[in-house]
C-alpha cells in the first residue's frame, strides 16, 4: 500500500520535473520535451494500474494551479485549449502501455517498445486528435494530418522510453513493477 | 514552488473556489454552444475588460497565460485563409480564446489552498468505496515536495556527467533519473510504514 502510493507521487513529479528539465538534445540536434516521455515510463516501468495514477496525480496536480507542463503551462485554462484531448489521454496511454508491458510475454526490450507504441502514440493520438478537431471546428482527417508532424519525434520518444525501461530492468530488476 | 495564483489581489479571490468552478463548468457549456462570431466577440470584450479591471499587470500576467494557444492561432488563420471562411475562423478563434482566459481566471484567483479544499469536499464520498481522502492529500503533498527533490537529483547526474564527458548527455541522464525516482519512492515507502502507513 504505502509502496503503490509512494511509486505514484514520485512518478507524478517525475512528469512534472521531465516538463522542465532544459530540452533533451538527440545526437542529431533534435530536441525533444522528455514530459510525453515520463507518460510512457509511467505505464512501460510501473504498470497500469499504478502508471495510470501516477499521470492522473500528475494532471490532478497542473489542474489544482502548478505550472506543471513543459512550457510552464497549467492551470484550468490547459484543460480548454486545443490540447485537451492529448491530457485525457495521457492517463489512459500510460494504462495501455503498462497493461500491454504487463501481458506481453517477449523480452523487455521489444515489450517495452509495443507498450510504448501503442499506449504513448496509438492511444494517445486517439484521445488528441478527436479533441483538436472539436476545439479547432475541423474534420477528424483534417485534425490527424495537424500531428502528423508529431509523429516522428514521438516514434523516437517510443524507442527512448524502450531503452530506458531495458536500463531499469537491468540495473535494478525488482524495481521494475510492470514485470514483478 | 510557485503556483499561477496572481498576487495581483482581486474581488475574485475572495469568491469560494466551489462557486467560480461551478461557473466556469456553465460558462464553458454555454460557450461551445455559440457559433456566431458576434456573440462571442461580445463575450471577448466583455472578458477582456474585466481583466482590465482588475489593472494592467493581471491582464498581462493573464495575457502571457495565453501565449500557448498562437500555434493555433496560426493555423486557423492559414487554413481559413485558405477556404476563405473567415467569419467561421474568429468565431472558433475566439471561443478557444475566451474559453481558455476564463479557466485561467479562476486559476488566477484562486489560491492552491481553496482549490485543495474543493478537492477534499469532492473526493470525501470515495471514502466509502475505500480511498481515504488523507491518501489522495498524502499522494498531492508527496508529490509536490519531492519536485524539487528530483529536479537537484538529476542537476547533480548532470554535472556527474559533465564532468567525465565533453559531450551533453542527453536521453541517458533519463535511466539514472527514473531509478532516482525509483529508489526515492522506496525510501518514502518504508518511511511511512516506520511512522504508522499511509492510513
Amino acid at each position: 500500500m504505502e509502496r503503490s502510493l509512494s511509486h505514484i507521487a514520485l512518478f507524478a513529479a517525475l512528469i512534472a520535473v521531465l516538463g522542465f528539465v532544459p530540452q533533451i538534445m538527440l545526437p542529431f540536434g533534435v530536441p525533444i520535451t522528455a514530459q510525453s516521455l515520463g507518460i510512457m515510463l509511467c505505464g512501460t516501468v510501473l504498470g497500469a494500474k499504478r502508471g495510470a495514477l501516477a499521470v492522473l496525480l500528475f494532471l490532478g496536480l497542473v489542474a489544482l494551479g502548478l505550472p506543471l507542463l513543459s512550457g510552464g503551462r497549467g492551470g484550468l485554462g490547459v484543460f480548454a485549449s486545443p490540447t485537451v484531448g492529448f491530457l485525457i489521454g495521457f492517463p489512459i496511454a500510460a494504462f495501455v502501455a503498462g497493461l500491454v508491458t504487463e501481458k506481453l510475454k517477449l523480452a523487455i526490450l521489444p515489450a517495452a517498445a509495443i507498450a510504448a507504441f501503442l499506449g504513448g502514440v496509438v492511444t494517445l493520438y486517439a484521445f488528441g486528435i478527436p479533441g483538436l478537431a472539436l476545439m479547432l471546428g475541423k474534420s477528424l482527417p483534417e485534425a490527424a494530418l495537424m500531428v502528423t508532424a508529431f509523429l516522428p519525434g514521438d516514434l523516437i520518444k517510443v524507442v527512448l522510453a524502450a531503452l530506458i525501461t531495458q536500463g531499469i530492468a537491468r540495473m535494478r530488476p525488482d524495481a521494475l513493477l510492470s514485470r514483478a | 514552488m510557485l503556483t499561477l495564483t496572481s498576487p495581483v489581489d482581486t474581488p475574485l479571490h475572495r469568491w469560494p473556489a466551489g462557486v467560480k468552478l461551478a461557473a466556469l463548468c456553465l460558462f464553458t457549456l454555454l460557450l461551445f454552444r455559440l457559433s456566431a462570431p458576434l456573440p462571442l466577440a461580445a463575450i471577448a470584450m466583455a472578458l477582456a475588460g474585466l481583466h482590465l479591471a482588475f489593472g494592467r499587470a493581471f491582464a498581462a500576467g493573464a495575457l502571457r497565460q495565453l501565449r500557448p494557444l498562437w500555434p493555433f492561432l496560426l493555423i486557423l488563420a492559414l487554413w481559413h485563409g485558405v477556404t476563405g471562411d473567415l467569419s467561421g475562423g474568429v468565431a472558433i478563434a475566439l471561443r478557444l480564446i475566451t474559453a481558455m482566459a476564463a479557466a485561467n481566471l479562476v486559476t488566477m484567483t484562486t489560491r492552491l489552498s481553496d482549490m485543495l479544499a474543493v478537492l477534499d469536499r469532492i473526493t470525501a464520498p470515495l471514502a466509502r468505496i475505500g480511498l481515504p481522502a488523507r491518501r489522495l492529500s498524502l499522494a498531492i503533498a508527496l508529490a509536490i515536495r519531492f519536485i524539487p527533490v528530483l529536479s537537484e537529483r538529476i542537476e547533480a547526474i548532470r554535472s556527474a556527467w559533465s564532468a567525465r564527458s565533453p559531450r551533453p548527455p542527453g536521453w541517458r541522464i533519463l535511466v539514472p533519473a527514473a531509478l532516482a525516482a525509483l529508489d526515492e519512492a522506496d525510501h518514502v515507502a518504508e518511511a511511512l510504514r516506520a511512522r504508522g502507513g499511509a492510513g
